[in-house]
């Protein structure tokens, strides 16, 4: 399907005094294609935000091309398009933020009208939509609620109402759950979850909640320091990450970090060896410690296990010890590698600990 | 009532209400001279004020020859003590108003004494409203007159209000000073015929009622602020 979002070679570079400057965004190269939710995680000052503000020409880059819903925005170092144009180009990509900035002197009704006030529709046409959109985000008997009276899920509800307003084709999600406690950040996932399949939405989420990825996304890039280490379908990356910082992001979740922490692996005897195995329990039957034990003779200990779904598909992570000879060490990951599986040898500490 | 007044204040009741030198004129001078300079002073302040939110570098108006000219005008009056603005800018006020005495001629003076001090406070306010809103509206698609009223000047508004009051209330201190120029008003009576006569009790009277007219506004500003405030539960 042809790509609704196009970033060729996109450089977001910052001055900072007279010499130096911050390259946030390094000559990165985004598609992402209709219905797509694509997300994108990285660590704080990845330059993630920055990235997807360049959507929208909210952050103008320095050099590279723009193109969204088959307009060209930017191009050769200058807005392609007029001002007006690009105005009507922005109400086509809704927009959610992490701290929600609703109008807060504007009741919940208002701030969803205020994003139709270019609208041709008229008036009444307009408050019927926002009821309408209200009632879609289950908000509509807090119509007349000022925001500060709505907890911060509602908030983002009403937010999301309003980036819904003008029909846009894209929703960006900027850290628009990092805000949020756990049960609502999963409702508002899975709102966004929905929205996607009822109304084709394709939305780019960013984060740096790789949970909330795992959540919706199909599709995922990983950045750092303003470029895209890595980036492909939710699953590939999840079961054959390739970098390093993919594999903290995608094992990384807090339990597992924790775990390993307290297990200290400055204890380890020269006979034994840490790994981490991602597994797809769809296409893994068999019974991976029994295996190395079976075919390998070699003791195996499971420090810490899990199993999530990844869109629709259950995944696995585990941590296991490995007590044998080198030899039998050794052969640990290609037995493993035979099947789904993904192996990583745990043996710097320094990893898990950013 | 009146018996004790004549007999403790006797100098208050001399001056009569009405007349050149009558509490009412004084009182209606005072109000006359609060009111016009806050219509056009306070107009001239939020359009500057606005210039200073939305031309500065990074403002949705980024515009350096607009913003630098504004912040070196506001800051140049600012400067500028009251009383010798009286005096520096008469041929201006001659010009405007056709007389460099009296009541209205220190309308254009205290318009132009109020107007840097009110931009400020309306720059500060502006500003207080949270760059994520601005940022949320030009998503939508905003322009950028929606992104002034609607934004700008709708969320800062009970601010508005609140910095208003505070202008209103250092303006009829100003009023007090345009009796230099022959302008009348509840300060003059204080000093003229008061402090200069050695009448402490029409001092006194003045004083209550400059603090009376005070009062009353920042009651009303503070009522009108919290009333236009959605931001704090």
């Amino acid at each position: 399907m042809a790509d609704i979002i196009s970033l060729d070679h996109l450089s977001v570079t910052f001055p900072q005094g007279k010499e130096t400057s911050i390259k946030a965004v390094d000559d990165i190269t985004l598609h992402v294609a209709k219905g797509d939710i694509f997300g994108v995680v990285g660590y704080s000052g990845a330059g993630k935000s920055t990235l997807v503000r360049t959507i929208n020409l909210l952050q103008k880059p320095s050099s590279g091309t723009v193109k969204v819903v088959g307009k060209t925005l930017f191009a050769d170092g200058q807005t392609a398009i007029s001002k007006k144009e690009l105005q009507t180009t922005r109400r086509q990509i809704g927009m959610i933020f992490q701290h929600f900035n609703l109008l807060n002197e504007n009741t919940v009704l208002d701030n969803v009208m205020f994003a139709l006030k270019h609208s041709p529709l008229s008036d009444e046409e307009v408050e019927q939509k926002s009821l309408k959109l209200l009632d879609l985000v289950g908000l509509k008997d807090k119509a007349d609620n000022y925001p500060v009276q709505l907890s911060g899920g509602e908030q983002q509800r009403v937010a999301i109402a309003r980036a819904l307003a003008n029909d846009p084709e894209i929703l960006i999600s900027d850290e628009a759950t990092s805000a949020l406690d756990p049960r609502n950040t999963n409702q508002i996932l899975d709102l966004l979850k929905d929205l996607n399949q009822k109304l084709g939405l394709t939305i780019v989420l960013i984060t740096h909640e790789m949970d909330a990825v795992k959540r919706v996304a199909n599709k995922i890039a990983v950045m750092q320091n303003g470029r895209i280490v890595e980036q492909g379908k939710l699953l590939d990356v999840y079961l054959r990450p390739k970098t390093k910082l993919a594999r903290q992001f995608v094992g990384g979740s807090l339990a597992a970090i924790e775990t390993l922490r307290a297990f200290d692996l400055g204890k380890l005897g020269p006979d034994e060896e840490l790994f981490q195995v991602v597994f797809s329990a769809q296409t893994v039957t068999k019974s991976v410690i029994l295996d190395l034990y079976k075919q390998l003779g070699v003791d195996v200990s499971m420090l810490y296990g899990n199993i999530e779904v990844l869109g629709s598909q259950p995944v696995g992570t585990m941590f296991i010890l490995v007590k044998g000879t080198p030899a039998q060490l050794q052969q640990v990951p290609e037995l493993l590698k035979g099947g789904h599986v993904e192996v990583t040898k745990i043996d710097d500490r320094g990893i898990w600990n950013d | 009532m009146t018996e004790f007044i004549a007999k403790t204040m006797p100098n208050v009741l001399r001056l009569g209400w009405g007349g050149d030198s009558g509490w009412g004129t004084a009182i209606w001078q005072t109000i006359y001279m609060t009111f016009w300079p806050a219509i056009f002073g306070g107009l001239l302040g939020l359009i500057f004020g606005v210039i200073l939110v939305v031309a500065k570098p990074g403002g949705i108006m980024e515009n350096h020859f607009w913003f630098s000219f504004s912040d070196k005008l506001v800051s140049l009056f600012r400067a500028i003590p009251f009383i010798i603005l009286l005096a520096f800018i008469a041929p201006f006020t001659q010009l405007l108003v056709g007389t460099q005495i009296g009541t209205t001629a220190a309308l254009v003076p205290l318009s132009l004494g109020v107007f840097p001090f009110y931009a400020r406070q309306v720059q500060v306010a502006l500003e207080s409203v949270d760059s994520g809103k601005v940022e949320a509206a030009l998503a939508l698609g905003a322009t950028n007159s929606d992104i002034i009223f609607d934004v700008y000047l709708r969320e800062a508004r009970s601010e508005l209000v609140r910095v208003s009051t505070v202008t209103l209330i250092s303006l009829v201190g100003l009023t007090a000073m345009a009796g230099a120029i022959g302008a009348g008003g509840l300060g003059n009576t204080a000093i003229a015929y008061g402090y200069n006569r050695f009448n402490n009790d029409v001092t006194l009277v003045a004083t209550l009622l400059v603090l009376l007219l005070v009062i009353i506004i920042q009651l009303v500003g503070d009522a009108l602020a919290k009333r236009l405030n959605h931001q704090d539960r």
